[in-house]
């Protein structure tokens, strides 16, 4: 038997039972969770900024930019939505420099469930996902059977991931129990008819959650729900994916795995808009996990304008000049 | 954990930007000037053995210059108003913030430490000293020392080779702002940084003798420290160095700082946050290579997490990169010497002779020059020479305890006190230990942290006076105005 699993695989469950005792009751998971240990907030902050510090040039910064791209699911989330636009997101996605077909194509494309059937049969095999909010994103505010009708009607539209919000109320109001049953069972809205699922990407909207220890606690209790992926933000909200947040984050799916011997992913979102930024990232995710988690299988960047910077330093390096925001595509 | 997905192409600094000349002579009276017996020594870069420059050895002829040529100075510049003085410094710090990648770079080659640190720690400190200092030079009536201190005269400063110009703006910066001379020795592997301030004391104008600079090695300093015409010795290094200098200078009216060595406690409850911790417990022993008098060299780690802690701490000690000072991407640097080397190598070997369990992780080390894996001993017992003498390099003993009275106990059990740390999320029992701990400095949930308005100095063997903050001014003033009238 593998020491560890991925969280998206059969075997997980089993792994996630032998943790069934700390999930068993309300006051139970409270134990557990206040249990953590805690987050020194200056710390943390100067661990993350010390990363940012870490010079990656030449070869090196090829390399990470290619990654980044490879990472990014590419996001549109706007009332002003139409099929056209998704349409042209998908077709840059596929092959975000029309001009070099070396740049690899995104992970993702992310959209609002009306949207999925759109971008499903605009991406078709190209490899690239679709992945849809669901569960009344971005507040949340909704009754769990509309929240479990959004995410089954997006994954019946085709959609190979879906990213929930959760009830930030009831997480500060300490009912952790109730957050709990509602990944579970939006987890278990993502399964299809063939037995297959829609990975379950669990937002917390950190910026709302506030404290260094909240996020430490909602990380655990997501992937103890069955979590594929932790994400940060939503993008609708002040606040997005910070440095220290992501640190902390990648801090936990450390943890987990090493505790419960299952792995789960990270998505920062929102905020990230430059290259420098998603350099940053991707040293805190390789000097705090390592290769095993430098794929799309377990990072992302929840992002839009981002990839058109990483295609302008990609394109500044290959050719020793910066070309401008005239050489990329706007879409 | 593997790191073999996105590795980091050398990012080398530029040497470019530092001109460091072939020979440099001992600044006196505001000239470089050769020593009088001609003498001269070579400084290495310690991550190469590549020769930097050579310096002259003053001899105990240039001592006495150096002196006479600070005491001329002292009258004029402790006549100065408070806030002319003030100016200079002030001059003196932006000229530092405007150089200070030059002097970071500088620092890096002589002392061997990555330029990530000379960068991001020192040259900031040493600014932010001159700045701070600056502004009590008009304000010492307001600094709780008397309604008129005084300046004490000529002091006599000298300074070690893990922080080269930090400690000199440590030592220069309080004793100007106060109205005193001062004639400086850095230390001998580490000489050049002191000879570049030389010229930025030029730059900034200040008036001949106020500021001299004499290089050499153990017997310039011992010629400075027993000098008649000084009235005060500042020293930081080691304990052996600072008892000598106690005994030259008892029985003579000079007044005395000493900043000696440390074996800091690191000290880590069951309830601390934890990756913080690690985090704290690196910074606490390898920032530096570990030459930081304040290092948290002894980790004791409650025993409840104990493994928890040890395997966090394993994993991240992986990740550290050692190597070429100049790369912007190292954490560790070279060790400053090869004698420094020999000294940490020693201990080491104690320390697995005498039955701790030694760890590095594994890298590759550059062929040349002097280097050292950061390394971890266990099961360390308060009887074993790691535990109790300073190693003064990369090097962390771990002990354990069980309850917060055993953990003052031990961390006490030292005939140092420089510095403690304290991990927990309690804040009442922060208080408590902090009470308890016979150390100068105690961070809570960090370390190495510093500060020019913070005091800092030891207990017991690790010296006495503070320097920094209001407490530092103590140091180069006299409340009784007669000690100045001399």
């Amino acid at each position: 038997m593998p020491t560890t699993v991925p969280a998206f695989g059969n075997e997980a469950a089993d792994r996630l039972a032998s943790m069934a005792d700390v999930t068993a009751s309300d006051a139970a998971l409270r134990r557990f969770l206040h249990g953590l240990p805690g987050v020194d907030a200056v710390g943390l902050q100067a661990r993350a900024a010390t990363l940012g510090t870490r010079s990656i040039k030449t070869t090196a910064k090829a390399n990470a930019i290619d990654l980044a791209i490879s990472m990014i699911d590419l996001t549109t989330l706007e009332g002003a939505d139409t099929p056209g636009k998704v349409r042209a997101l998908c077709a840059k996605g596929v092959n975000p420099d029309p001009t070099d077909r070396s740049v690899p194509k995104v992970a993702a494309i992310c959209v609002y469930p009306d949207m999925v059937a759109t971008a499903k049969e605009a991406l078709g095999d190209s490899g690239v996902n679709v992945a849809s909010v669901a569960t009344a994103f971005p507040a949340g505010r909704a009754a769990l059977p509309v929240k479990l009708a959004d995410t089954r009607d997006a994954v019946e539209a085709g959609a190979d991931e879906i990213d929930m919000v959760i009830d930030r109320g009831a997480f500060l109001c300490g009912r952790y129990l109730e957050v709990f049953e509602e990944i579970k069972a939006v987890k278990e809205a993502c399964r299809r008819a063939d037995g297959t699922a829609a990975h379950l990407k669990v937002i917390f909207e950190t910026g709302e959650l506030q404290t260094y220890d909240n996020v430490r606690r909602a990380s655990w209790l997501a992937m103890l729900a069955g979590g594929d992926f932790i994400k940060t933000s939503t993008g609708k909200v002040a606040v997005n994916a910070t440095p220290p947040v992501t640190l902390l984050m990648l801090e936990a799916v450390r943890d987990f795995r090493d505790a419960v011997g299952v792995q789960v992913g990270v998505k920062p979102a929102g905020g990230i808009r430059t290259t420098k930024d998603a350099i940053k990232y991707l040293v805190m995710v390789n000097e705090t996990l390592g290769d095993e988690w430098l794929t799309a299988d377990w990072f992302r960047f929840g992002a839009s304008s981002l990839l058109n910077d990483l295609l302008m330093q990609r394109h500044k390096l290959s050719t020793g000049r910066y070309s401008g925001p005239d050489y990329v595509t706007v879409d | 954990m593997k790191n073999t997905v996105f590795e980091y192409a050398p990012a080398p600094e530029s040497r470019a930007i530092v001109d460091i000349a072939p020979s440099y002579g001992l600044f006196i009276d505001g000239e470089f000037a050769d020593a009088s017996d001609g003498k001269v020594f070579k400084t290495v870069s310690p991550s190469s053995e590549e020769v930097l420059s050579e310096v002259a050895q003053a001899s105990t002829e240039d001592v006495d210059r150096a002196v006479r040529a600070a005491r001329r100075a002292f009258e004029a510049w402790s006549a100065l108003p408070g806030s002319e003085r003030a100016k200079y410094l002030f001059r003196i710090a932006r000229i530092i913030q405007e150089r200070s990648r030059e002097l970071a770079v500088l620092e890096s080659l002589d002392n061997g430490k990555p330029i990530r640190e000379s960068r991001d720690a020192d040259l900031p400190l040493v600014a932010a000293h001159f700045f701070y200092y600056a502004g009590w030079a008009d304000k010492l009536p307001y600094a709780g020392f008397g309604s008129n201190p005084r300046p004490l005269g000529v002091a006599g400063q000298v300074i070690p080779w893990n922080f080269p110009l930090l400690m000199l703006a440590w030592k220069i910066a309080p004793a100007l702002a106060a109205g005193n001379t001062v004639v400086l020795k850095p230390a001998e592997t580490t000489p050049l940084s002191a000879l570049f301030f030389a010229d930025i004391c030029r730059q900034a104008g200040l008036p001949k003798g106020v500021v001299n600079i004499i290089t050499g090695d153990g017997s310039t300093g011992a010629a400075l420290v027993g000098h008649e015409g000084i009235d005060k010795v500042a020293f930081t290094g080691s304990t052996e160095v600072g008892k000598a200098i106690a005994r030259t200078v008892a029985g003579t009216d000079k007044k005395v700082t000493l900043e000696l060595g440390g074996k800091a406690a690191n000290i880590v409850f069951d309830d601390a946050p934890i990756d913080q911790a690690v985090e704290g417990i690196v910074n606490g022993i390898f920032f530096n290579q570990g030459h930081v008098c304040c290092a948290g060299s002894r980790l004791l780690v409650q025993e409840s997490v104990a493994d928890e802690v040890l395997e966090s701490l394993k994993r991240r000690m992986s990740t550290l990169r050692v190597g070429d000072p100049l790369d912007k991407n190292t954490d560790i640097g070279a060790i400053n010497s090869a004698e420094q080397l020999a000294r940490i190598r020693e201990l080491a070997d104690a320390g697995e002779a005498e039955g701790a369990e030694r760890w590095a992780p594994s890298c590759e080390l550059p062929d040349s020059g002097f280097w050292f894996r950061p390394t971890v001993f266990t099961g360390v017992t308060q009887a074993h020479r790691i535990a109790r003498e300073e190693v003064f390099g990369p090097v962390l003993s771990v002990l354990t305890f069980r309850t917060p009275a055993e953990a003052v106990e031990k961390a006490n059990n030292t005939p140092y006190g420089l510095s403690a740390g304290i991990w927990t999320e309690k804040g009442s029992r922060i208080l408590w230990m902090a009470d308890q701990l016979r150390a100068g400095i105690v961070w809570a949930n960090t370390f190495n942290k510093f500060d020019p308005a913070s005091p800092f100095g030891g207990y017991k063997e690790s010296g006495y006076g503070r320097e920094g903050g209001r407490h530092g001014l103590e140091a180069y003033l006299a409340s009784n105005p007669k000690a100045s009238e001399k």
